[in-house]
């Protein structure tokens, strides 16, 4: 097991490579196979993984460019642990929902090297290659979007890749300036994380290190004003793209902030935790709204994954363990929550081929398993007590209440206000008469989109009422994070900040 | 009377012409050839010059260190050497492209690869040497070889460009010529080393004049490295010579050029002389950013990437304007990994090179390579990759040089310059989308009779199969290519 992390990075690339050679009838069996084994694989290493080690595990180093400090470093903790899982997962799943029949196999084999940049994203602990990975996970999403998609792809697609790509390069100049940084105070080149993390920056240079980035992880987050691309690139996407962009993609941009922002700035971060909180209210209640008024399903779970990642960015920014354990069980929630909501979406666009709300009506009487799951799906999205997506949104407000209660009861909003717009689009879609003739000869969900989604409500279900397995590991990582902001913080009020924000007692 | 002249053979140190001696005579061969049988086939006229150059490269790995011979006209340095080994691979790869299928007017004449050897003989003359007149000599038998080249294709575009860049070329050897005589007049001397130490012993007097002299030698190098607002001509001229020799041309004279920029500027540089570097970070700045907004509206392939090698060659301007050793080694770096993706993407437009254009507004129109991805698979996934190169997405060969320039200048606390670099990066990857949309994302235009790859032979495709591995595998030979150059680098002082 010692090289699992590597394993785990590469073994989809290598599966990619192969699959060329893979007759076409049988590439989506192949990729089924390929992504269960990956799935297997992640479930491995948390296996073996040491919950009580709230420190770096496995980790692996081979260096690429030495002379410059540039070096192959992986290793895995609490905090990114469930993320891989959650990729490999959700991949598998969503690659076993799949309906698309056009140039199958080049389809498979750009998500199977999709899933090799995500996942090396959560593990790799070297800026410069952690880069590489985020910026080639660039191009995989681009042909799918693009290729795929609908009407508008083409402009989705390349709105998508020079947004996150504008951001990037502008973290990479931080980056770059960091590894100088250490090199000036310790004489030796590098960019791993962990060497960056015993450097203590002066203030000034972490507001503008801070700002940089931002950024590159707003733009993928999307935080509000850079949300724009989402809607679009979600809107156009085919079914596949949308739910690996939800689940997968965004998180990496919460990530960066709990990975790099977090620990590297704590000053700045406090500074910021204001100006942040805003930003993500903004997110929280204008995107619910404008979710609201969309008359598209797709559209309205696009602007609700904008409005839900705000409440993500609360908790982390809450800055203390309850605030981030709450944001990363939030993010992992979502990632399942959202996902399978754009594949119900999926399941109904395959076929009506419309997305439209108003098409729709009393879908109840001629679905009604889909309409059960939907409803699930519909209660963790909003929230409800029980089901997974309480647990996370809950500790982030909690976490949060300690640095402004008013703030937090704002954010509160989102469970009213998604409930507004998920309740509204529900009644529209499933209850009332069966207005539309089309939809009276609607197949129910069945066969393969059963075998995807079922594993996805045990999930909502079993999370909800049990979080321990995951919060647990997740919250000792977090608690290690906190401590090293702690100890980083060069002014004495930053220092304090972080104190009374961790003073509620632990959430068992 | 005049005393007789007493040299020493020894004190000339032939050793030193011996590279440049070996192309000129593999030149003199070719046409010897020639005249004694017409019926020929080019490849043996390619394979023979390919060979001089592998002696030529040979002979070149046998310095060990800097040496100056003929009255210290010749300065064979670490910069030079490094300079040279660029241009002959380049040329070794870009001459292997002559092995086409399509027949065309220029490559069947042998003068053609004779003129390959001429113009790699100048341009060697041109870095190996600190005098301004050795330079100006290497430089016009360079350029007027390529002058040549490009019109013996004979189509009326290309005798457009060939004319096109003759006269441009003309009008910055008259500016070379007189920011020589400038510093001429200003120290009695046309050596840069000379130069150098009696400005800086007068400590800049005549200021004014000296700032006309660079202003001067800044426009005669802006022709050829093609830095704003001198840069007018490329697009035309690249899109008039074939694909494989547009190609060239934004590779092998430049390096050439910013070798000599490089010995010039350093002067300045060294200095700490706040005009020129004014002077130097405003031409960086706009010729990595005017050409970039002029490439988004191109609709031609070449045409835009005739555009971005300009905007190439000004985020190298700025490792010149910074002048660290990392700079200097970036420099290079940064030109090897542009000479393998940029040889790769001309090489795929002159694989894909008809006769007639068809429906087509132009050879390498856009909509040519609708739906590539369907067609021909491989051709198109090549072309992305070395499209998605250049663009500097990692873990392709220019994300290294652009992330390694990026740093050299954030390390010499330019962060400024480093942000307009990325935003620049960030522009320019519109326009290599471009092309990526049409080959992946849009549906082949039907009853379009395109016959794609038809200048294509196995050679061709094994260069282009090099390129797009050595794009591909670059993360594992940064390290050791930063290790030859920074040697290279270091022994020459720079």
């Amino acid at each position: 097991m010692e090289h699992i992390l590597s394993i785990l990075i590469f073994f989809p690339a290598v599966a990619a490579l192969i699959g060329f050679l893979v007759q076409k009838e049988s590439i989506r069996a192949y990729a089924i196979a390929v992504s269960a084994i990956e799935f297997l694989l992640s479930i491995g290493l948390w296996i073996v993984f040491d919950n009580d080690n709230a420190g770096m595990q496995f980790m692996e180093m081979l260096p690429i460019i030495p002379s410059y400090g540039i070096n192959y470093l992986v290793a895995v903790d609490g905090i990114s642990l469930f993320l891989v899982i959650l990729t490999t997962f959700m991949t598998m799943i969503s690659l076993i929902g799949l309906t698309e029949k056009r140039d199958l196999k080049n389809l498979v084999i750009s998500v199977l090297f999709l899933e090799m940049t995500m996942v090396a994203v959560f593990l790799c602990l070297d800026a410069i290659i952690f880069y590489l990975f985020w910026e080639l996970s660039l191009v995989p999403m681009l042909y799918i979007i693009g290729a795929w998609g609908g009407n508008l792809r083409i402009y989705a697609s390349i709105k998508f890749f020079l947004y996150t790509f504008t951001g990037s390069l502008v973290m990479l100049v931080g980056m770059l300036f960091l590894g100088y940084v250490y090199y000036q105070t310790t004489g030796n080149w590098s960019f791993s994380l962990l060497d960056w993390n015993m450097l203590l920056l002066p203030f000034d240079m972490q507001l503008w290190l801070f700002v940089a980035f931002f950024l590159g992880f707003a733009i993928k987050v999307p935080m509000v004003p850079f949300h724009t691309w989402l809607p679009y690139a979600h809107g156009q996407a085919p079914t596949i793209g949308s739910v690996i962009l939800a689940a997968v993609l965004l998180k990496m941009g919460t990530y960066g902030f709990i990975r790099f922002s977090l620990p590297l700035f704590p000053d700045a971060t406090v500074y910021f935790v204001i100006p942040m909180a805003i930003l993500a209210l903004i997110a929280i209640i204008y995107t619910a709204m404008v979710a609201y008024a969309q008359e598209d399903m797709k559209q309205v779970i696009a602007y609700s994954s904008v409005s839900h990642m705000g409440v993500i960015i609360l908790g982390t920014f809450a800055l203390n363990v309850e605030g981030i354990g709450g944001s990363i069980f939030l993010m992992i929630s979502h990632g399942i929550v959202s996902g399978a909501l754009f594949m119900l979406v999926g399941v109904i666009y395959d076929r009506r081929h419309t997305k439209l709300i108003s098409e729709f009506g009393g879908l109840a009487k001629v679905m009604p398993n889909y309409a059960t799951i939907f409803a699930v799906m519909l209660m963790a999205s909003v929230g409800l007590p029980l089901t997974i997506g309480f647990v996370g949104e809950f500790l982030s407000l909690l976490g949060f209440f300690k640095t402004s209660p008013v703030l937090t009861l704002l954010a509160g909003l989102t469970i009213i206000l998604g409930a507004v717009y998920m309740l509204v689009m529900y009644k529209r879609v499933f209850f009332g008469p069966l207005s539309n003739p089309k939809n009276e000869k609607l197949h129910d969900a069945k066969g393969r989109e059963l075998v995807a989604l079922i594993p996805l409500v045990a999930l909502v279900v079993i999370l909800g009422v049990y979080p321990k397995p995951i919060l647990e590991p997740v919250n000792k990582s977090v608690t290690a994070l906190v401590e090293i902001m702690q100890l980083k913080a060069v002014n004495e009020t930053t220092k304090a900040k972080i104190l009374s924000a961790n003073s509620i007692g632990e959430v068992k | 009377m005049i005393p007789p002249i007493n040299i020493d053979l020894e004190s000339l140190n032939f050793i030193t012409i011996v590279p440049m001696l070996i192309a000129i005579f593999g030149a003199l061969t070719i046409l010897c050839i020639d005249l004694f049988s017409k019926k020929l086939d080019k490849s043996l006229y390619i394979m023979l010059a390919i060979l001089f150059l592998v002696v030529d490269f040979g002979v070149l790995y046998g310095y060990s260190e800097a040496t100056r011979g003929f009255f210290d006209l010749m300065l064979i340095d670490g910069i030079s050497l490094l300079a040279q080994f660029i241009m002959i691979i380049a040329t070794i790869l870009f001459l292997l492209l002559s092995l086409n299928k399509l027949r065309f007017h220029d490559t069947a004449y042998p003068e053609y690869y004779a003129l390959y050897l001429f113009m790699i003989a100048g341009f060697q003359f041109m870095v190996s040497s600190d005098s301004l007149i050795l330079i100006f000599v290497g430089l016009e038998t360079a350029s007027m070889a390529l002058y040549v080249m490009i019109a013996l294709h004979n189509k009326s575009n290309s005798l457009e460009a060939a004319i096109k860049y003759f006269t441009m070329g003309a009008l910055a050897t008259a500016f070379f010529a007189f920011g020589s005589m400038i510093f001429y007049a200003l120290t009695g001397s046309v050596e840069l080393g000379v130069i150098s130490q009696v400005l800086v012993e007068s400590e800049f007097a005549h200021y004014p004049i000296i700032v006309v002299g660079v202003v001067f030698m800044m426009a005669a190098l802006g022709f050829k490295i093609s830095l704003f607002p001198f840069h007018t001509w490329v697009a035309d001229v690249y899109e008039g010579s074939t694909a494989s020799l547009a190609g060239f041309m934004s590779i092998v004279p430049k390096i050439a050029a910013f070798v000599v920029a490089l010995r010039f500027f350093e002067i300045f540089i060294a200095a700490e002389d706040t005009v020129v570097q004014l002077l130097l970070y405003g031409v960086a700045v706009l010729t990595m950013t005017i050409p970039n907004l002029i490439a988004l509206l191109q609709t031609d392939i070449k045409r835009m990437l005739a555009f971005s090698s300009v905007s190439h060659a000004g985020f190298v301007m700025v490792a010149i304007l910074l002048g660290t050793t990392q700079a200097t080694t970036a420099l290079f770096l940064y030109w090897i990994l542009f000479l393998v993706t940029n040889l790769g993407g001309f090489a795929m437009l002159w694989i894909n090179r008809t006769k007639e254009n068809g429906a087509f507004s132009s050879d390498h129109a856009l909509e040519k390579y609708s739906g590539l991805i369907k067609t021909s698979p491989i051709a198109a996934t090549m072309m992305g990759l070395f499209l998605l190169s250049l663009a500097g997405v990692p873990p392709f060969a220019l994300f290294w040089g652009k992330m390694y320039l990026i740093s050299s200048a954030v390390n010499a606390d330019f962060i400024v310059l480093a942000l307009i670099m990325a935003i620049n990066s960030a522009i320019a990857a519109y326009y290599y989308l471009k092309p990526i949309v049409y080959m992946f994302l849009k549906e082949p235009i039907e009853k379009s009779n395109i016959e794609y790859l038809s200048n294509a032979t196995t050679p061709l495709k094994v260069v282009i199969g090099f390129c797009a591995v050595a794009a591909v595998i670059s993360i594992f030979f940064v390290e050791p290519l930063l290790e030859i150059i920074s040697y290279y680098v270091q022994i020459s002082g720079y």
